[in-house]
């Protein structure tokens, strides 16, 4: 993938600038030596229990795309240990399948920066007494991902696990499916993965970035960590930017705005039609004030999700654009669960209406009563994430909407038909 | 602490037994599914059963087809 | 004695037989997921499972009966080990094989919660195995097997459950089955 040599040498430019990065400090696939060398070595000893309350310090939420408060995730299974009645060690898992096709932040990291990761693994399993570690990535990460931890003594329990390339397999219980019985479709949830997972033990799945910064973290401390960012978004995170530009990691601190990200990206402010922004399951923003924050009120910060930014340029169809995401959408489900199975699909068939011209005016009823149908009624949130999407798209692009209603489209190349 | 009624849903074929024998909390979708009336606003998962539906939805739970209904006094939370 | 309990086995037979024919018509039924006219499904479901259980008491009379009756020269053994029996061992040893089925159907029946779907789902298609070879029995072993009335009443069954099955297996058998056309397989 060309994208990640294009992201690394976006990154190798932006070296100089003060404190713009931490993650990639060691350079481009960097071994063992450039990684002590970057961020010093790492005393494992010193780590127990207790560093659950430095990460709820540090405000640190989880960098996968539903922005949980990380150490509330460690609590519970740190607790899903103590309260199993045969005090089952935990699993610690990190998750870089990264099935969202816009984003490559994890499989970068991976591949550049895979000893973060495994720093924040095995600090992560040490603060829940884990007995069991895990990396979870695809085909491209994986050879860079076991020579890693091959050349590591105290990495040598970590399992390589390889995802498959769906978009679904980086769900949480998916992934758990898989490492237990091979198959990585989401499960029910009815027991907490924190208090029954891999083989009934009590698991903890954390995004491989936001493992990256627990590495950190326990290196420098909070204080170090939150002079980036803002209260309510402490820290930096890492965003895949696509679309009308060239495809590249950035690394960005918290509440930045999009503008600003999209300009150090090098994408011409003045083309763009349409940002979406946290990846398939994400926004559709027009204004590019907003900032990306997992917290904040609405007309201010938009969440960051998978830390996606996806560029429209001003000619294409916003409708149309959706329309095919939401019909890849449809054809990931995991086709387990009637309301995705079959209401993703209807959804699919009507903005396809919309999108390519049919004036029927009951369509965005329709598209919006099947969104309420589905939301909430499956064993993960496929459903919920492409209601959002759709309820996203119907919102922001309303104008676009009425317009094709009415026979035309408002994009310069746009054609209805 | 209620009594919730947790729907698996990969185990759901939508025969609709439960709705018929819970009518004023569920409805059916479009392709059979259940669906719980209170709408978005409340857990559609883990259906929150009143005092006056618990014997309902034992039997619910009891005759399910694919034994897709678990009745249970705590409230299950989202995977963390 | 032994006449009474003669005509009490072989007549709890018939009604045993009968009742497993209303139980697999409902049954299938009852994988349509439909109501049945006014009787809603999960009607449906109840009146299916509580006929299987009466039609299995008729069963356990009829095989009891015949047990005691010293004309039978029915033993213990010859009511789960099929094809040993001393009186025409084949068409006994199919009842044999029948009943059999029944026992695993009945176990799986009322322990579904505790074993799961999935293995109550694997034994319970057994039961399309169990009924023509009870009825196979009850014409070849029964003393009435081969009577006029006995050989209408064998085909009119075989009609209706051959019907059933056939429905079973038609395109528009479930009752959900045209609102999900366009899904995804």
């Amino acid at each position: 993938m060309t994208t990640l040599d294009a992201a690394m040498q976006t990154m190798e430019k932006d070296r100089g600038a003060e404190g713009n990065y931490q993650l990639f400090a060691a350079g481009s696939n960097a071994g063992m030596a450039a990684h002590e060398l970057a961020f010093g070595p790492l005393s494992l000893d010193r780590v127990d229990a207790s560093f659950i309350q430095v990460l709820e310090k540090s405000g640190l939420t989880g960098r996968g795309g539903a922005a949980f408060a990380s150490w509330k995730k460690l609590a519970a299974t740190d607790q899903g240990r103590g309260d199993a009645r045969l005090s089952a060690k935990p699993v610690v898992i990190g998750n870089g399948a990264e099935g969202e096709p816009l984003s490559f932040k994890d499989k970068t990291l991976l591949i550049h920066a895979p000893h973060l990761v495994i720093d924040g693994l095995l600090i992560a399993g040490r603060a829940v007494s884990a007995s069991q570690l895990y990396i979870y990535t695809t085909e491209v990460a994986m050879a860079v991902v076991e020579s890693a931890v091959g050349s590591r003594r105290d990495a040598r329990r970590i399992k390589v696990v390889q995802a498959p390339e769906t978009f679904i397999s980086g769900e949480a219980s998916a992934v758990v499916n898989n490492i237990a019985n091979g198959s990585a479709l989401p499960m029910d949830n009815r027991r907490r993965l924190s208090e029954s997972g891999v083989k009934g033990r009590p698991t903890l799945v954390l995004n491989v970035e936001t493992l990256a910064h627990v590495a950190l973290i326990a290196r420098h401390g909070v204080g170090w960590f939150r002079t980036a960012g803002s209260d309510r978004d402490p820290g930096t995170r890492l965003v895949s930017v696509s679309g009308q530009a060239a495809e590249q990691v950035l690394e960005v601190e918290g509440d930045a705005r999009i503008s600003d990200i999209l300009a150090s990206a090098g994408v011409d402010l003045g083309r763009v039609g349409a940002v979406l922004v946290g990846g398939y399951h994400g926004q559709w923003v027009r204004s590019m004030e907003y900032r990306l924050s997992p917290m904040g009120p609405g007309d201010q910060v938009v969440r960051p999700g998978a830390g996606v930014l996806h560029v429209l340029s001003d000619t294409e169809c916003p409708l149309v654009a959706t329309a095919r995401i939401v019909g890849y959408l449809a054809g990931e489900s995991a086709r387990q669960c009637g309301p995705c199975m079959f209401g993703l699909p209807a959804m699919a068939r009507v903005l396809d209406a919309i999108a390519y011209g049919d004036p029927d005016p009951r369509l965005v009823g329709e598209l919006e009563r099947l969104g309420r149908l589905v939301g909430g009624r499956g064993a993960c949130h496929h459903p919920d994430g492409t209601a959002r999407l759709v309820g996203s798209a119907l919102e922001t692009f309303s104008a676009d909407v009425k317009a094709h209603l009415a026979g035309s489209c408002t994009r310069k190349s746009g054609r209805t038909a | 602490m209620s009594e919730t009624l947790h729907i698996d849903w990969i185990k759901c074929d939508g025969r609709g037994l439960c709705v018929e024998l819970l009518p004023e909390v569920l409805g059916r979708d479009d392709w059979g599914y259940p669906v719980a009336r209170w709408g978005s606003t409340g857990d559609r998962t883990n259906v929150a059963i009143g005092a006056s539906d618990l014997e309902a939805a034992r039997d619910a739970a009891k005759l399910c087809p694919k034994l897709a209904l678990t009745l249970s006094t705590s409230q299950p939370g989202k995977n963390h | 004695m032994d006449s009474a309990l003669w005509a009490f086995g072989r007549v709890s037979g018939v009604i045993s037989l009968a009742l497993f024919t209303a139980t697999v018509l409902l049954g299938i039924l009852t994988r349509s997921g439909r109501p049945l006219f006014t009787v809603p499904r999960f009607s449906v479901a109840l009146v299916h499972r509580n006929i299987s259980l009466l039609a299995t008491v008729f069963l356990a009379l009829h095989v009891g009966a015949l047990l005691l009756d010293s004309f039978a020269k029915l033993n213990v053994t010859d009511v789960v080990v099929p094809f040993l029996g001393s009186f025409k061992p084949f068409w006994q040893g199919l009842g044999t094989v029948a009943f059999d089925l029944v026992l695993a159907l009945l176990v799986t029946g009322l322990m579904r919660h505790r074993l799961g779907q999935r293995t109550f789902r694997a034994i319970h298609w057994l039961s399309y195995a169990m009924w023509p070879i009870a009825l196979a029995h009850a014409i070849g072993n029964g003393t009435n097997g081969t009577s006029k009335w006995f050989l209408l009443l064998a085909v009119a069954s075989v009609v209706v459950v051959g019907g059933a099955v056939l429905w079973r297996m038609s395109a528009t058998f479930l009752e959900t089955a045209k609102a999900r056309q366009g899904g995804l397989s």
